[in-house]
């Protein structure tokens, strides 16, 4: 690990977090595509990658580049890419085929307003339920939200441990003021946060299945080059990575794309909460939201109003058991969101049902304040 | 060469995936089966190791051909072959990575992808397999359907211009353009050879039959009658420079066509690596 990257006080940007992150966890391949707000990710990477002997290319295009990061994937490389809305939307296809080939890499979302071209210098929330739904098919996505520069790079690292756990992409959803504000972070030492490989198989090659299904759902994964030889194809395969119609196959392929991340909830799932213990309305929120949300509670503690902030920080899976607990004492949830209403759907799903669910969105590409959360506090009170 | 000893069928089996379920998706009389084999003694000829070959391929009838070798093999998403090659590449600059593509996948949807391969002059060999025509999903006219010619999307023949593959590729920068048919086995896989050991992006278009689908709308006839089509159409560039123009009229050529040495992709990153790592030792 380079010097300059670790173990001092720095001044950094959301998006440079993200490269500092991916660094830590050792990214050795970055493919991408310029696009507002995302661009200092690669320009980063771009720095840095050469120097540490990894392997950095500009495509022609969003899809482009997270075929190159899913090939150097399967080449043994720890990859990522990094878009906004409009090449998040390009990528969706070959994200799908990540899913289905089981090929770990990390995407970084920094999210602007849409549809469409939208609002490219803008804050948004509005690919939330893209994370998880964006591409066609069932499959089960893993996606994470920082809140602060600190976390930009605690989860781009936490991304790509779960990325290759769990032989999947995961999304890193972060937004324009996330990736553009600076903050001083102390940077970890190596060894400070877990970095995890993916898991390499130990049997002969003629015993080798890419897809095999294992007691964890998770298959260990050979790379191109290591003697293995195996097929990979975005058809509905078998474990050996051939294509398959006959219907247990099928099935047994689909349902360990869920249950190797379903049944795992409990080790994927980040919550913070505060100031729950007692608390007579939660104020439900993530990403840059959180942080106008802490203060808010705050504010409204000063005021004797019995409230508090639940943040998750893996949003996908959704942590149904744990966030239904949290609710269990309240009587109203706010779920404050910069959007017309996404992830308010998934705590109507989760919350008991003597919780009044109330949501409040903004979609006007500013960001929520305090005083916002703090106004709608006071009124359902 | 490893399997210098072994007859001509059992190099064939040698590189086959024996778990694989014969038989393969293709129609009987296919070029597809004929590239298959042209491909595996190119790479036999070349002695490589099996185990530092990738072959990639994109969606469609000719893309399916990864999955019969026993290669590391990346059946990838329509269109995009190039593009997850050009990862496989960089990540292992050592490994030779084969593409597998169609005139509809590599020139259609994935026209970008294929411009962008060449100009980066990556060394990776590309095989085009050109039937002129969209198999696997029923005979839709592609970027190479010739002028009036019918499919089920042109029933009343096709109105569209082609693309000439090889002067796309040449333009774009590649550093091997050849073209071959399967009729003339023979030159097709000195044509590969040719284009695996090149340093660079190498395109080698191979003509084939659709008799299924262009064949029949086209009243070109059978598998046989399209294969002899070529052999009496194809005229080697040796001989074509020497013709005047109008004795070229209705045949296309096959063999070479381009060739030039330039820088390639993968070895001026490592350049660059190296420089930085240069500039550090001197710090």
């Amino acid at each position: 690990m380079k010097k300059e990257f670790t173990g001092k006080a720095r001044l950094l940007q959301g998006n440079e977090a993200c490269v500092a992150g991916a660094i830590y966890a050792g990214v050795e391949f970055y493919a991408g595509y310029p696009i507002t707000p995302s661009t200092e990710i690669a320009e980063g990477l771009a720095r840095a990658l050469p120097k540490i002997g990894g392997k950095f290319i500009q495509m022609e295009d969003e899809i482009a580049s997270i075929a190159a990061v899913i090939g150097a994937s399967n080449a043994g490389c720890k990859s990522m890419t990094a878009t906004s809305g409009p090449g998040y939307s390009l990528m969706q296809e070959n994200i799908g085929y990540a899913y289905m080939t089981e090929t770990p890499c990390v995407i970084v979302n920094a999210q602007r307003g849409g549809p469409s071209t939208g609002l490219p210098t803008k804050i948004s929330q509005s690919d939330t339920m893209q994370a998880r739904w964006g591409t066609h098919g069932d499959y089960t996505s893993i996606t994470v939200a920082p809140s602060s520069v600190r976390e930009a790079f605690e989860e781009t690292v936490r991304a790509f441990n779960l990325s290759e756990r769990f032989r999947t992409p995961v999304t890193v959803l972060t937004d324009e003021v996330l990736g553009h504000m600076r903050e001083m972070m102390i940077m970890p030492e190596p060894g400070e946060l877990e970095v995890k490989e993916r898991i390499k198989p130990n049997v002969p090659s003629d015993w080798y299945k890419h897809f095999e299904l294992t007691p964890t759902f998770v298959s260990p994964m050979a790379s191109f080059g290591d003697g293995y030889r195996y097929n990979v194809t975005g058809l509905t395969h078998d474990q050996e990575g051939f294509p398959t119609n006959v219907a247990s196959e099928i099935r047994e392929k689909l349902d360990k794309l869920r249950n190797k991340i379903e049944r795992f909830t409990g080790e994927i799932y980040k919550l913070r909460s505060e100031m729950m213990d007692d608390a007579k309305i939660a104020v439900f929120s993530y990403g840059m939201v959180a942080r106008a949300a802490y203060q808010a509670v705050k504010m409204a503690r000063a005021k004797r109003i019995r409230v508090g902030a639940i943040q998750p920080l893996t949003i996908w899976p959704f942590a149904d058991n744990q966030i239904h607990d949290l609710l269990t004492n309240v009587k109203k949830v706010i779920v404050a969101e910069l959007n017309m209403g996404q992830l308010v759907h998934e705590i109507r799903r989760v919350a008991p049902r003597h919780v009044e669910v109330i949501f409040m969105g903004r979609y006007d590409g500013e960001v929520m304040t305090p005083q916002q959360i703090l106004d709608k506090i006071k009124e359902v009170k | 060469m490893a399997t210098e000893a072994l007859q001509h069928s059992d190099v064939t089996h040698h590189y086959l995936r024996a778990k694989k379920k014969f038989p393969n998706v293709w129609c009987a009389g296919c070029g597809n089966g004929i590239i298959m084999g042209a491909l595996i003694r190119s790479i036999d000829k070349l002695g490589l190791d099996k185990n530092e070959v990738a072959v990639v391929s994109g969606i469609g009838c000719s893309s399916r051909l990864p999955v019969y070798l026993d290669f590391n093999t990346l059946h990838t998403t329509h269109g995009r072959a190039l593009a997850f090659a050009t990862g496989v590449k960089i990540a292992k600059p050592h490994m030779k990575v084969i593409v597998i593509t169609g005139d509809g996948d590599a020139l259609a949807i994935g026209g970008n992808h294929f411009i962008h391969a060449a100009r980066r002059n990556i060394d990776i060999t590309a095989i085009l397999i050109n039937n002129k025509i969209y198999g696997m999903t029923g005979g839709q006219f592609s970027p190479t359907t010739t002028g009036g010619a019918f499919a089920t999307t042109a029933p009343y023949g096709n109105y569209e211009k082609q693309f000439d593959v090889v002067k796309l590729a040449a333009a774009a920068g590649a550093s091997y353009v050849a073209r071959g048919t399967v009729y003339h086995v023979q030159q097709m896989e000195k044509l590969i050879e040719g284009g695996i050991k090149k340093k660079g992006f190498a395109l080698v278009e191979v003509v084939s039959n659709c008799h299924t689908y262009y064949g029949r709308l086209n009243r070109e006839g059978d598998a046989v009658a399209m294969i002899s089509w070529m052999k009496d159409h194809a005229m080697p560039i040796q001989a074509a420079v020497k013709l005047p123009p109008e004795k070229m009229v209705g045949k296309f050529i096959t063999g070479v066509i381009h060739e030039t040495d330039a820088t390639e992709f993968c070895d001026e990153y490592q350049k660059l690596v190296e420089r930085l790592a240069a500039k550090e030792a001197e710090k």
